[in-house]
């Protein structure tokens, strides 16, 4: 059987004035890559916050492979990169290389320092993304693309089972995109990593996502990606509240 | 000087507390900085001030407390100010840095009425104010060395966390660093460290060398032990030179510590200035 790797049962969220989450129910499943899409505003981050249990569902479970999420101990199963990576303060003395580092923190232990080992581990995960190159260099003299893919490390540094990301490639160039792309192919489809990916790059993932969740308040649309690719634009245009057209991969001709 | 140092316990004393606090004021500093807690130690030390002028007050009407080093109830006041902080930043969600100006005029508050309470400053009060080179006792110096093995086995301990921490507050939390538990010792610890420097430095002098010799630290280093190492040997420069100095001139220690590491500041500023003028030799390359 294959195992349940995040589990939100009817879960419900408001913020002080409004409802943002309404009975959102999601199993993503060992070996599964979904891609959460809705437009602006419609709870996609605050939903991921509370996966990770920054933010406490009013309503409902979370439960992380099989775990509570609030007793849930065993954190560095998981890589994040967040909506707002990039939000640090940029004056901040550390190198490419410590940033990464600082992904092994939980995996290395309480009372240990690094070793050599973590760092030839934090140099293999900044090859994957190709900043090799920066890994001395001061993380606030990269671009905003460049830091992204640095914290993209820092999320697969420590070789989680799950991968979370919330927007990850704002900002990062179209040819360095198709690239993290097929990395997160490669992650899920030979090393067999669930993702859970939010995005609004809508045509494009669905070509490497297996599933997918339209998510605006309440979940209108989740499942494999082939029955996705069989709606058409209408449906999902309602579900966004405005117009939507995908650009398939034949279209564009590539 | 150097023979008086041979000579003089109470000499011996200021050179050696001074040469630990040069180390652990900067190093703990460095992590208040880029935490953008500066005003912390600020606060801190203005609750020791209360603690301070508590003791000597207390010391000339109750017996039991004439025979108590201050040092000891300015430290445990700082200890209690760190954990109100802490707490005041939980009220104000969204204003935490609030907490530092309470804590800072509570402090101040109850330094004014001690003070006045034991009719007005006393020579006492001046060494705990701007720090002096002849008061540090045997005991001052053991207390400091005792502080000082904490610190240094919770940053060697806690390293890493810290740095996450510092870096990133919500991947830590997501990965699962305990931060409220590592935050609250690191509160106490820097309390701690305030009442270790405050008879060398000064209790309103204290927050600047765990602040000057970082900032001018953060200038010059790329990396975070970069930073930590620059951190101490600015913060190590800066004590010696000015105990040196505050001997000879004979003022107190606190003035010509923070002044000296002002200079350094000025001057690594100016320095850093100048070689952003000049387009650097790598990014003539990457140019190129
Ligand atoms: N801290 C907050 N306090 C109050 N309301 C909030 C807060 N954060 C988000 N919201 C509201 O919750 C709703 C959902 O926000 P959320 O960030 O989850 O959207 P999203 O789907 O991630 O959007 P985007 O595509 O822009 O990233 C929005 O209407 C927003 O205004
Ligand atoms: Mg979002």
């Amino acid at each position: 059987m294959t195992k349940t790797i995040i589990e939100c049962n009817d879960v419900n969220f408001r913020y002080e004035h409004s409802t943002v989450l309404e009975n959102i129910s999601l199993d993503v499943k060992e070996g599964e890559f979904w891609a959460l899409i809705g437009p602006n505003g419609s709870g996609k981050s605050t939903l991921i916050n509370i996966i990770l249990g920054l933010l406490k569902a009013d309503q409902g479970t979370v439960k992380l492979f099989g775990q509570d999420v609030d007793s849930f101990k065993q954190r560095e199963r998981i890589g994040y990169v967040s909506q707002k990576s990039n939000s640090f303060n940029s004056g901040f003395p550390a190198t490419v290389v410590e940033v990464v580092k600082s992904g092994l923190t939980r995996k290395v232990g309480l009372f240990k320092s690094f070793s050599k080992h973590d760092e030839q581990k934090a140099l293999d995960a900044l090859r994957i993304v190709k900043m090799e190159d920066f890994a001395s260099k001061n993380i606030g003299e990269l671009s905003g693309g460049q830091q992204q893919r640095v914290f993209i490390a820092r999320a697969l540094v420590g070789e989680p089972e799950l991968l979370i990301m919330d927007e990850p490639t704002v900002g990062i160039d179209q040819k360095n995109v198709a690239s993290f792309y097929s990395m997160l192919n490669e992650l899920n489809g030979e090393h067999g990593i669930a993702i859970l990916l939010v995005t609004h790059e809508i045509d494009l993932v669905t070509e490497l996502a297996t599933h997918v969740a339209c998510l605006n308040r309440s979940i209108h649309f989740h499942g494999m990606q082939s029955e996705y690719k069989k709606m058409n634009d209408t449906d999902i245009s309602l579900w966004y509240g405005h117009p939507v057209r995908r650009v398939h991969q034949e279209q564009k001709g590539i | 000087m150097i023979s008086a140092l041979f000579t003089y316990e109470f000499l011996q004393n200021a050179f050696l507390s001074g040469l630990i606090i040069g180390v652990i004021a900067p190093l703990l500093g460095l992590f208040i900085v880029v935490r953008r807690l500066a005003l912390i130690a600020d606060a801190l030390s203005h609750v020791a001030l209360a603690g301070i002028a508590g003791s000597l007050f207390l010391s000339q009407s109750v017996l039991m407390f004439s025979a108590l080093n201050p040092v000891y109830l300015g430290m445990a006041s700082a200890v209690g100010g760190s954990l109100l902080i802490e707490r005041l930043r939980g009220a104000y969600k969204h204003f935490e840095e609030l907490a530092i100006p309470i804590i800072l005029s509570t402090g101040i508050g109850f330094g004014a009425i001690f003070i006045s309470l034991a009719k007005g400053f006393s020579s006492d009060l001046v060494g705990y104010l701007f720090g002096s080179v002849s008061a540090v006792s045997r005991q001052d110096l053991w207390v400091v060395v005792i502080i000082a093995v904490v610190v240094v086995a919770f940053i060697r301990f806690f390293y890493k966390e810290m740095f996450a921490l510092s870096f990133d507050k919500e991947y830590a939390k997501v990965s699962g660093i305990n931060g409220k538990f590592i935050q609250i010792i690191f509160m106490i610890i820097v309390a701690l460290v305030i009442g270790a420097s405050m008879r060398i430095v000064g209790i309103l002098l204290v927050s600047s060398l765990m602040t000057i010799p970082v900032a001018a630290a953060i200038q010059l280093a790329k990396s975070f032990k970069g930073a930590l190492i620059y951190s101490i040997v600015i913060g190590e420069l800066s004590v010696i030179i000015g105990l040196i100095a505050a001997f000879h001139l004979d003022i107190a220690p606190g003035g010509t510590i923070v002044i000296t590491s002002i200079i350094i500041l000025l001057l690594v500023l100016g320095w850093t200035k100048m070689k952003g003028k000049q387009p650097s030799k790598k990014a003539k390359e990457e140019f190129a």
